[in-house]
């Protein structure tokens, strides 16, 4: 389905906590790049939180009302879009085991690289961003979302965040070597293996800060936030910045 | 906020150089391994294949056992079943009283890992010699094995040399050399290999249609073990069987791929009965195995070959080696088989995760490694093995997202957290703080901005 014939479709707009309360700039960049496009794009103001944290905690069963809240809100849009792979695909893969029943809303809900390459398959862009990136393919981006391919298969190598990029004048995109090791920010995991996990987050930035970019990007503000969290501490010279923020630049 | 795991990886993780030569040593083997899965088009559905194999055998285990047996009888190997680990090491004690064994050379077996056969043996008096130089290395060096396929790697050469000097199988002091310590290796087994009375080997696979067991190994450890000494006692988990040779087809194929990148291991042996005038006896082990079938959330662990490939990928296993597990295989593997053995011993693994999932698509027969993980987390509190802080904290979330009015509230004061002074963010308790700055909160959330119209295309 090309893009003209979705016009008319109606957005939910999902920004994650973390997103809201540290980045909001990424959830306006994303409402901005949406409305560019010609959508009819929604914001329903009782949403928190996917209940990610929780659950990878191992406390899933606390997320329950989370869960149907989300439904409940986000369950007559025709798609909802968020700018968090990681959110989105807890969203998508794990709320309808949390709650036992479909879940409408995880159904729709998309991550904004995932809606702006899949569903309206943009082809160009009026942004401009002339400066060397290297993209940081985040774990559930990549092995739950398939926003590129995972390193480990042997299928045919595509990224989406590639693609997007790309119709972006003049930017480098580069990709650091061990192109989808994690970071080490896990959520939860961070804080409870900080040793590792600081450990994995400098191993990552090393090998980000080696492709010489200026900034590093990617999907997920949360594993960027780890990194950035790490290159302040050590003051390393390298700038963070979302996708979309990327992809709204000039808007 | 502590577990085992986590206080043994900050202690490993204290020496720099040992963890990057750690985590690059795993690597370049995901490297090796990525490389062979790339010369094979077919790989993802090798690896489908190898998944539904293992699917279809466990899930029809009675009827392949049986068939094996009948067919391991008839090419005249002694079939023997053992429940658990105390029986198994009865059985082999039995044999080897029989046949008034005073030294076992042994190739490499988890399995005998599992059931702790060596301390047994020696227990009763016989001398057992591990002939997997890794494994050789470490029983000199009274150390367990790190990783389950090599279980040495995390020895230097110059430990091995002062090792063997202490052993007196290497007469140039000094002398690190790996192919000089090859060689001492060699002519030290050789001599072992010569006096032994029994060779013990595992089992990669057994086949039921032919009875066969096959050995996979890169030394010939396997064969030197058992071309000797008459008599061979095979001891191999349930789970190791599968229907026939055409199954054997696509796990030959994948597991050197997986575990080491290889296109092969060196030595694929292939024992089919007793050698003229010896005996051969295939011991068959539960040992929670059957347990393990029952288990809707986590039988799929039955289905692993132990190519080790689950933590060479993983950057946790990488990072923080394999004593840092409390059960005896580590890595994602490890973590859930802990579980499944001994929850309130091996609970502390848990934590050893990113919830990357790299392990997930290693592996050859696709076990569901990373969800299973996240699954034994959602039980923890009803074992009473919940960490109290986490649980504060997850409580404490539920409650903020459970009530969007306080949430809303929640972020117009949180940029007030951005002042707080490094002496109250860097307590010791803020595991975040310790390596990482704290991320900064907006001075107006993204409802703020949408609640005043500040939100516009």
């Amino acid at each position: 389905m090309g893009f003209y014939t979705k016009k008319n479709m109606k957005i939910g707009l999902f920004i994650p906590c973390y997103v809201d309360a540290l980045y909001p700039q990424v959830g306006v960049a994303t409402y901005k790049l949406l409305k560019s496009l010609g959508l009819d794009v929604d914001y329903p103001e009782k949403q928190t939180c996917c209940g990610q944290p929780m659950g990878n905690a191992g406390f899933q069963n606390m997320a329950d009302e989370l869960v149907e809240n989300y439904d409940k809100l986000f369950k007559d849009f025709d798609y909802v879009v968020a700018p968090s792979a990681s959110c989105a695909a807890y969203v998508k893969l794990f709320h309808p085991n949390i709650v036992n029943h479909e879940c409408k809303a995880a159904q729709k809900t998309m991550d904004v690289v995932e809606f702006l390459h899949d569903v309206l398959q943009i082809k160009s862009l009026p942004s401009k961003f002339p400066h060397k990136v290297s993209i940081h393919n985040s774990c559930h981006g990549v092995r739950e979302l398939h926003l590129s391919s995972p390193s480990e298969l042997n299928i045919p190598r595509f990224s989406k965040i590639k693609d997007l990029l790309q119709l972006v004048e003049g930017i480098t995109i580069l990709e650091p070597e061990r192109v989808d090791e994690c970071c080490g920010f896990g959520g939860m995991f961070s804080i409870e293996e900080p040793a590792v996990s600081v450990r994995m987050g400098t191993d990552k930035l090393n090998r980000h800060l080696a492709t010489g970019a200026e900034y590093i990007t990617g999907p997920d503000s949360s594993c960027l936030m780890h990194m950035q969290a790490i290159a302040k501490h050590q003051n390393y010279p390298i700038q963070f910045i979302h996708v979309v923020e990327i992809l709204a630049a000039g808007l | 906020m502590s577990t085992k795991h986590t206080i043994a990886a900050e202690k490993f993780l204290q020496n720099s150089e040992k963890v990057t030569r750690h985590d690059q040593t795993f690597w370049s083997v995901r490297v090796k391994r990525d490389a062979q899965s790339q010369e094979l088009p077919e790989w993802e559905e090798l690896r489908e294949a190898a998944s539904q194999i293992k699917k279809h055998t466990i899930t029809h285990l009675a009827e392949y056992l049986e068939k094996f047996e009948k067919n391991a009888t008839k090419n005249g190997a002694i079939v023997h079943w053992a429940k658990d680990a105390d029986e198994y090491n009865e059985i082999v004690m039995d044999i080897l009283h029989k046949h008034q064994v005073k030294k076992v050379v042994k190739s490499k077996s988890m399995l005998t890992e599992e059931c702790h056969l060596n301390d047994h043996l020696i227990k009763h008096g016989i001398d057992v010699v591990e002939t997997d130089l890794g494994e050789r290395i470490l029983q000199m060096m009274h150390l367990a094995p790190s990783h389950i396929v090599m279980p040495a790697i995390h020895i230097t050469r110059e430990q091995v040399g002062r090792c063997f000097e202490d052993y007196k199988i290497s007469p140039e002091v000094g002398n690190y050399d790996p192919t000089y310590l090859t060689r001492c290796a060699r002519y030290h087994l050789r001599d072992n290999f010569m006096t032994a009375d029994c060779g013990m080997t595992g089992g990669n696979f057994g086949i039921a249609e032919t009875g066969d067991i096959v050995v996979c190994t890169n030394e010939g450890n396997a064969d030197m073990s058992t071309s000797i000494p008459k008599l061979h006692i095979v001891s191999m988990g349930l789970e190791k069987l599968i229907p026939d040779y055409k199954a054997m087809g696509v796990f030959h194929r994948l597991l050197a791929r997986c575990g080491t990148g290889q296109s092969t291991t060196v030595y694929t042996s292939h024992f089919r009965g007793p050698r003229p005038g010896g005996e051969m006896h295939i011991i068959l082990v539960d040992n929670g195995r059957s347990k393990i079938l029952g288990n809707e959330e986590h039988w799929q662990t039955l289905k692993c070959m132990r190519c080790g490939a689950c933590m060479n990928t993983c950057p946790v296993y990488r990072r923080t080696g394999g004593y840092s597990y409390t059960y005896f295989i580590p890595g994602p593997i490890g973590i859930n088989l802990g579980m499944l053995k001994d929850p309130d011993e091996n609970y502390h693994n848990l934590p050893a995760c990113s919830l990357c999932c790299s392990c997930d698509n290693v592996c050859p027969a696709k076990v569901d490694l990373s969800s299973q993980i996240y699954r034994w987390r959602q039980g923890l509190d009803g074992m009473g093995h919940a960490d109290p802080m986490k649980k504060f904290m997850s409580k404490g979330m539920q409650v903020l997202f459970e009530s969007p009015g306080l949430y809303t509230t929640a972020l117009k004061f949180a940029p007030i957290a951005n002042h707080l002074p490094k002496f109250i963010t860097e307590i010791k308790l803020n595991g975040w703080a310790q390596g990482r700055e704290m991320p900064v909160f907006a001075k107006q959330s993204f409802h703020e901005l949408w609640k005043k119209g500040k939100v516009k295309a």
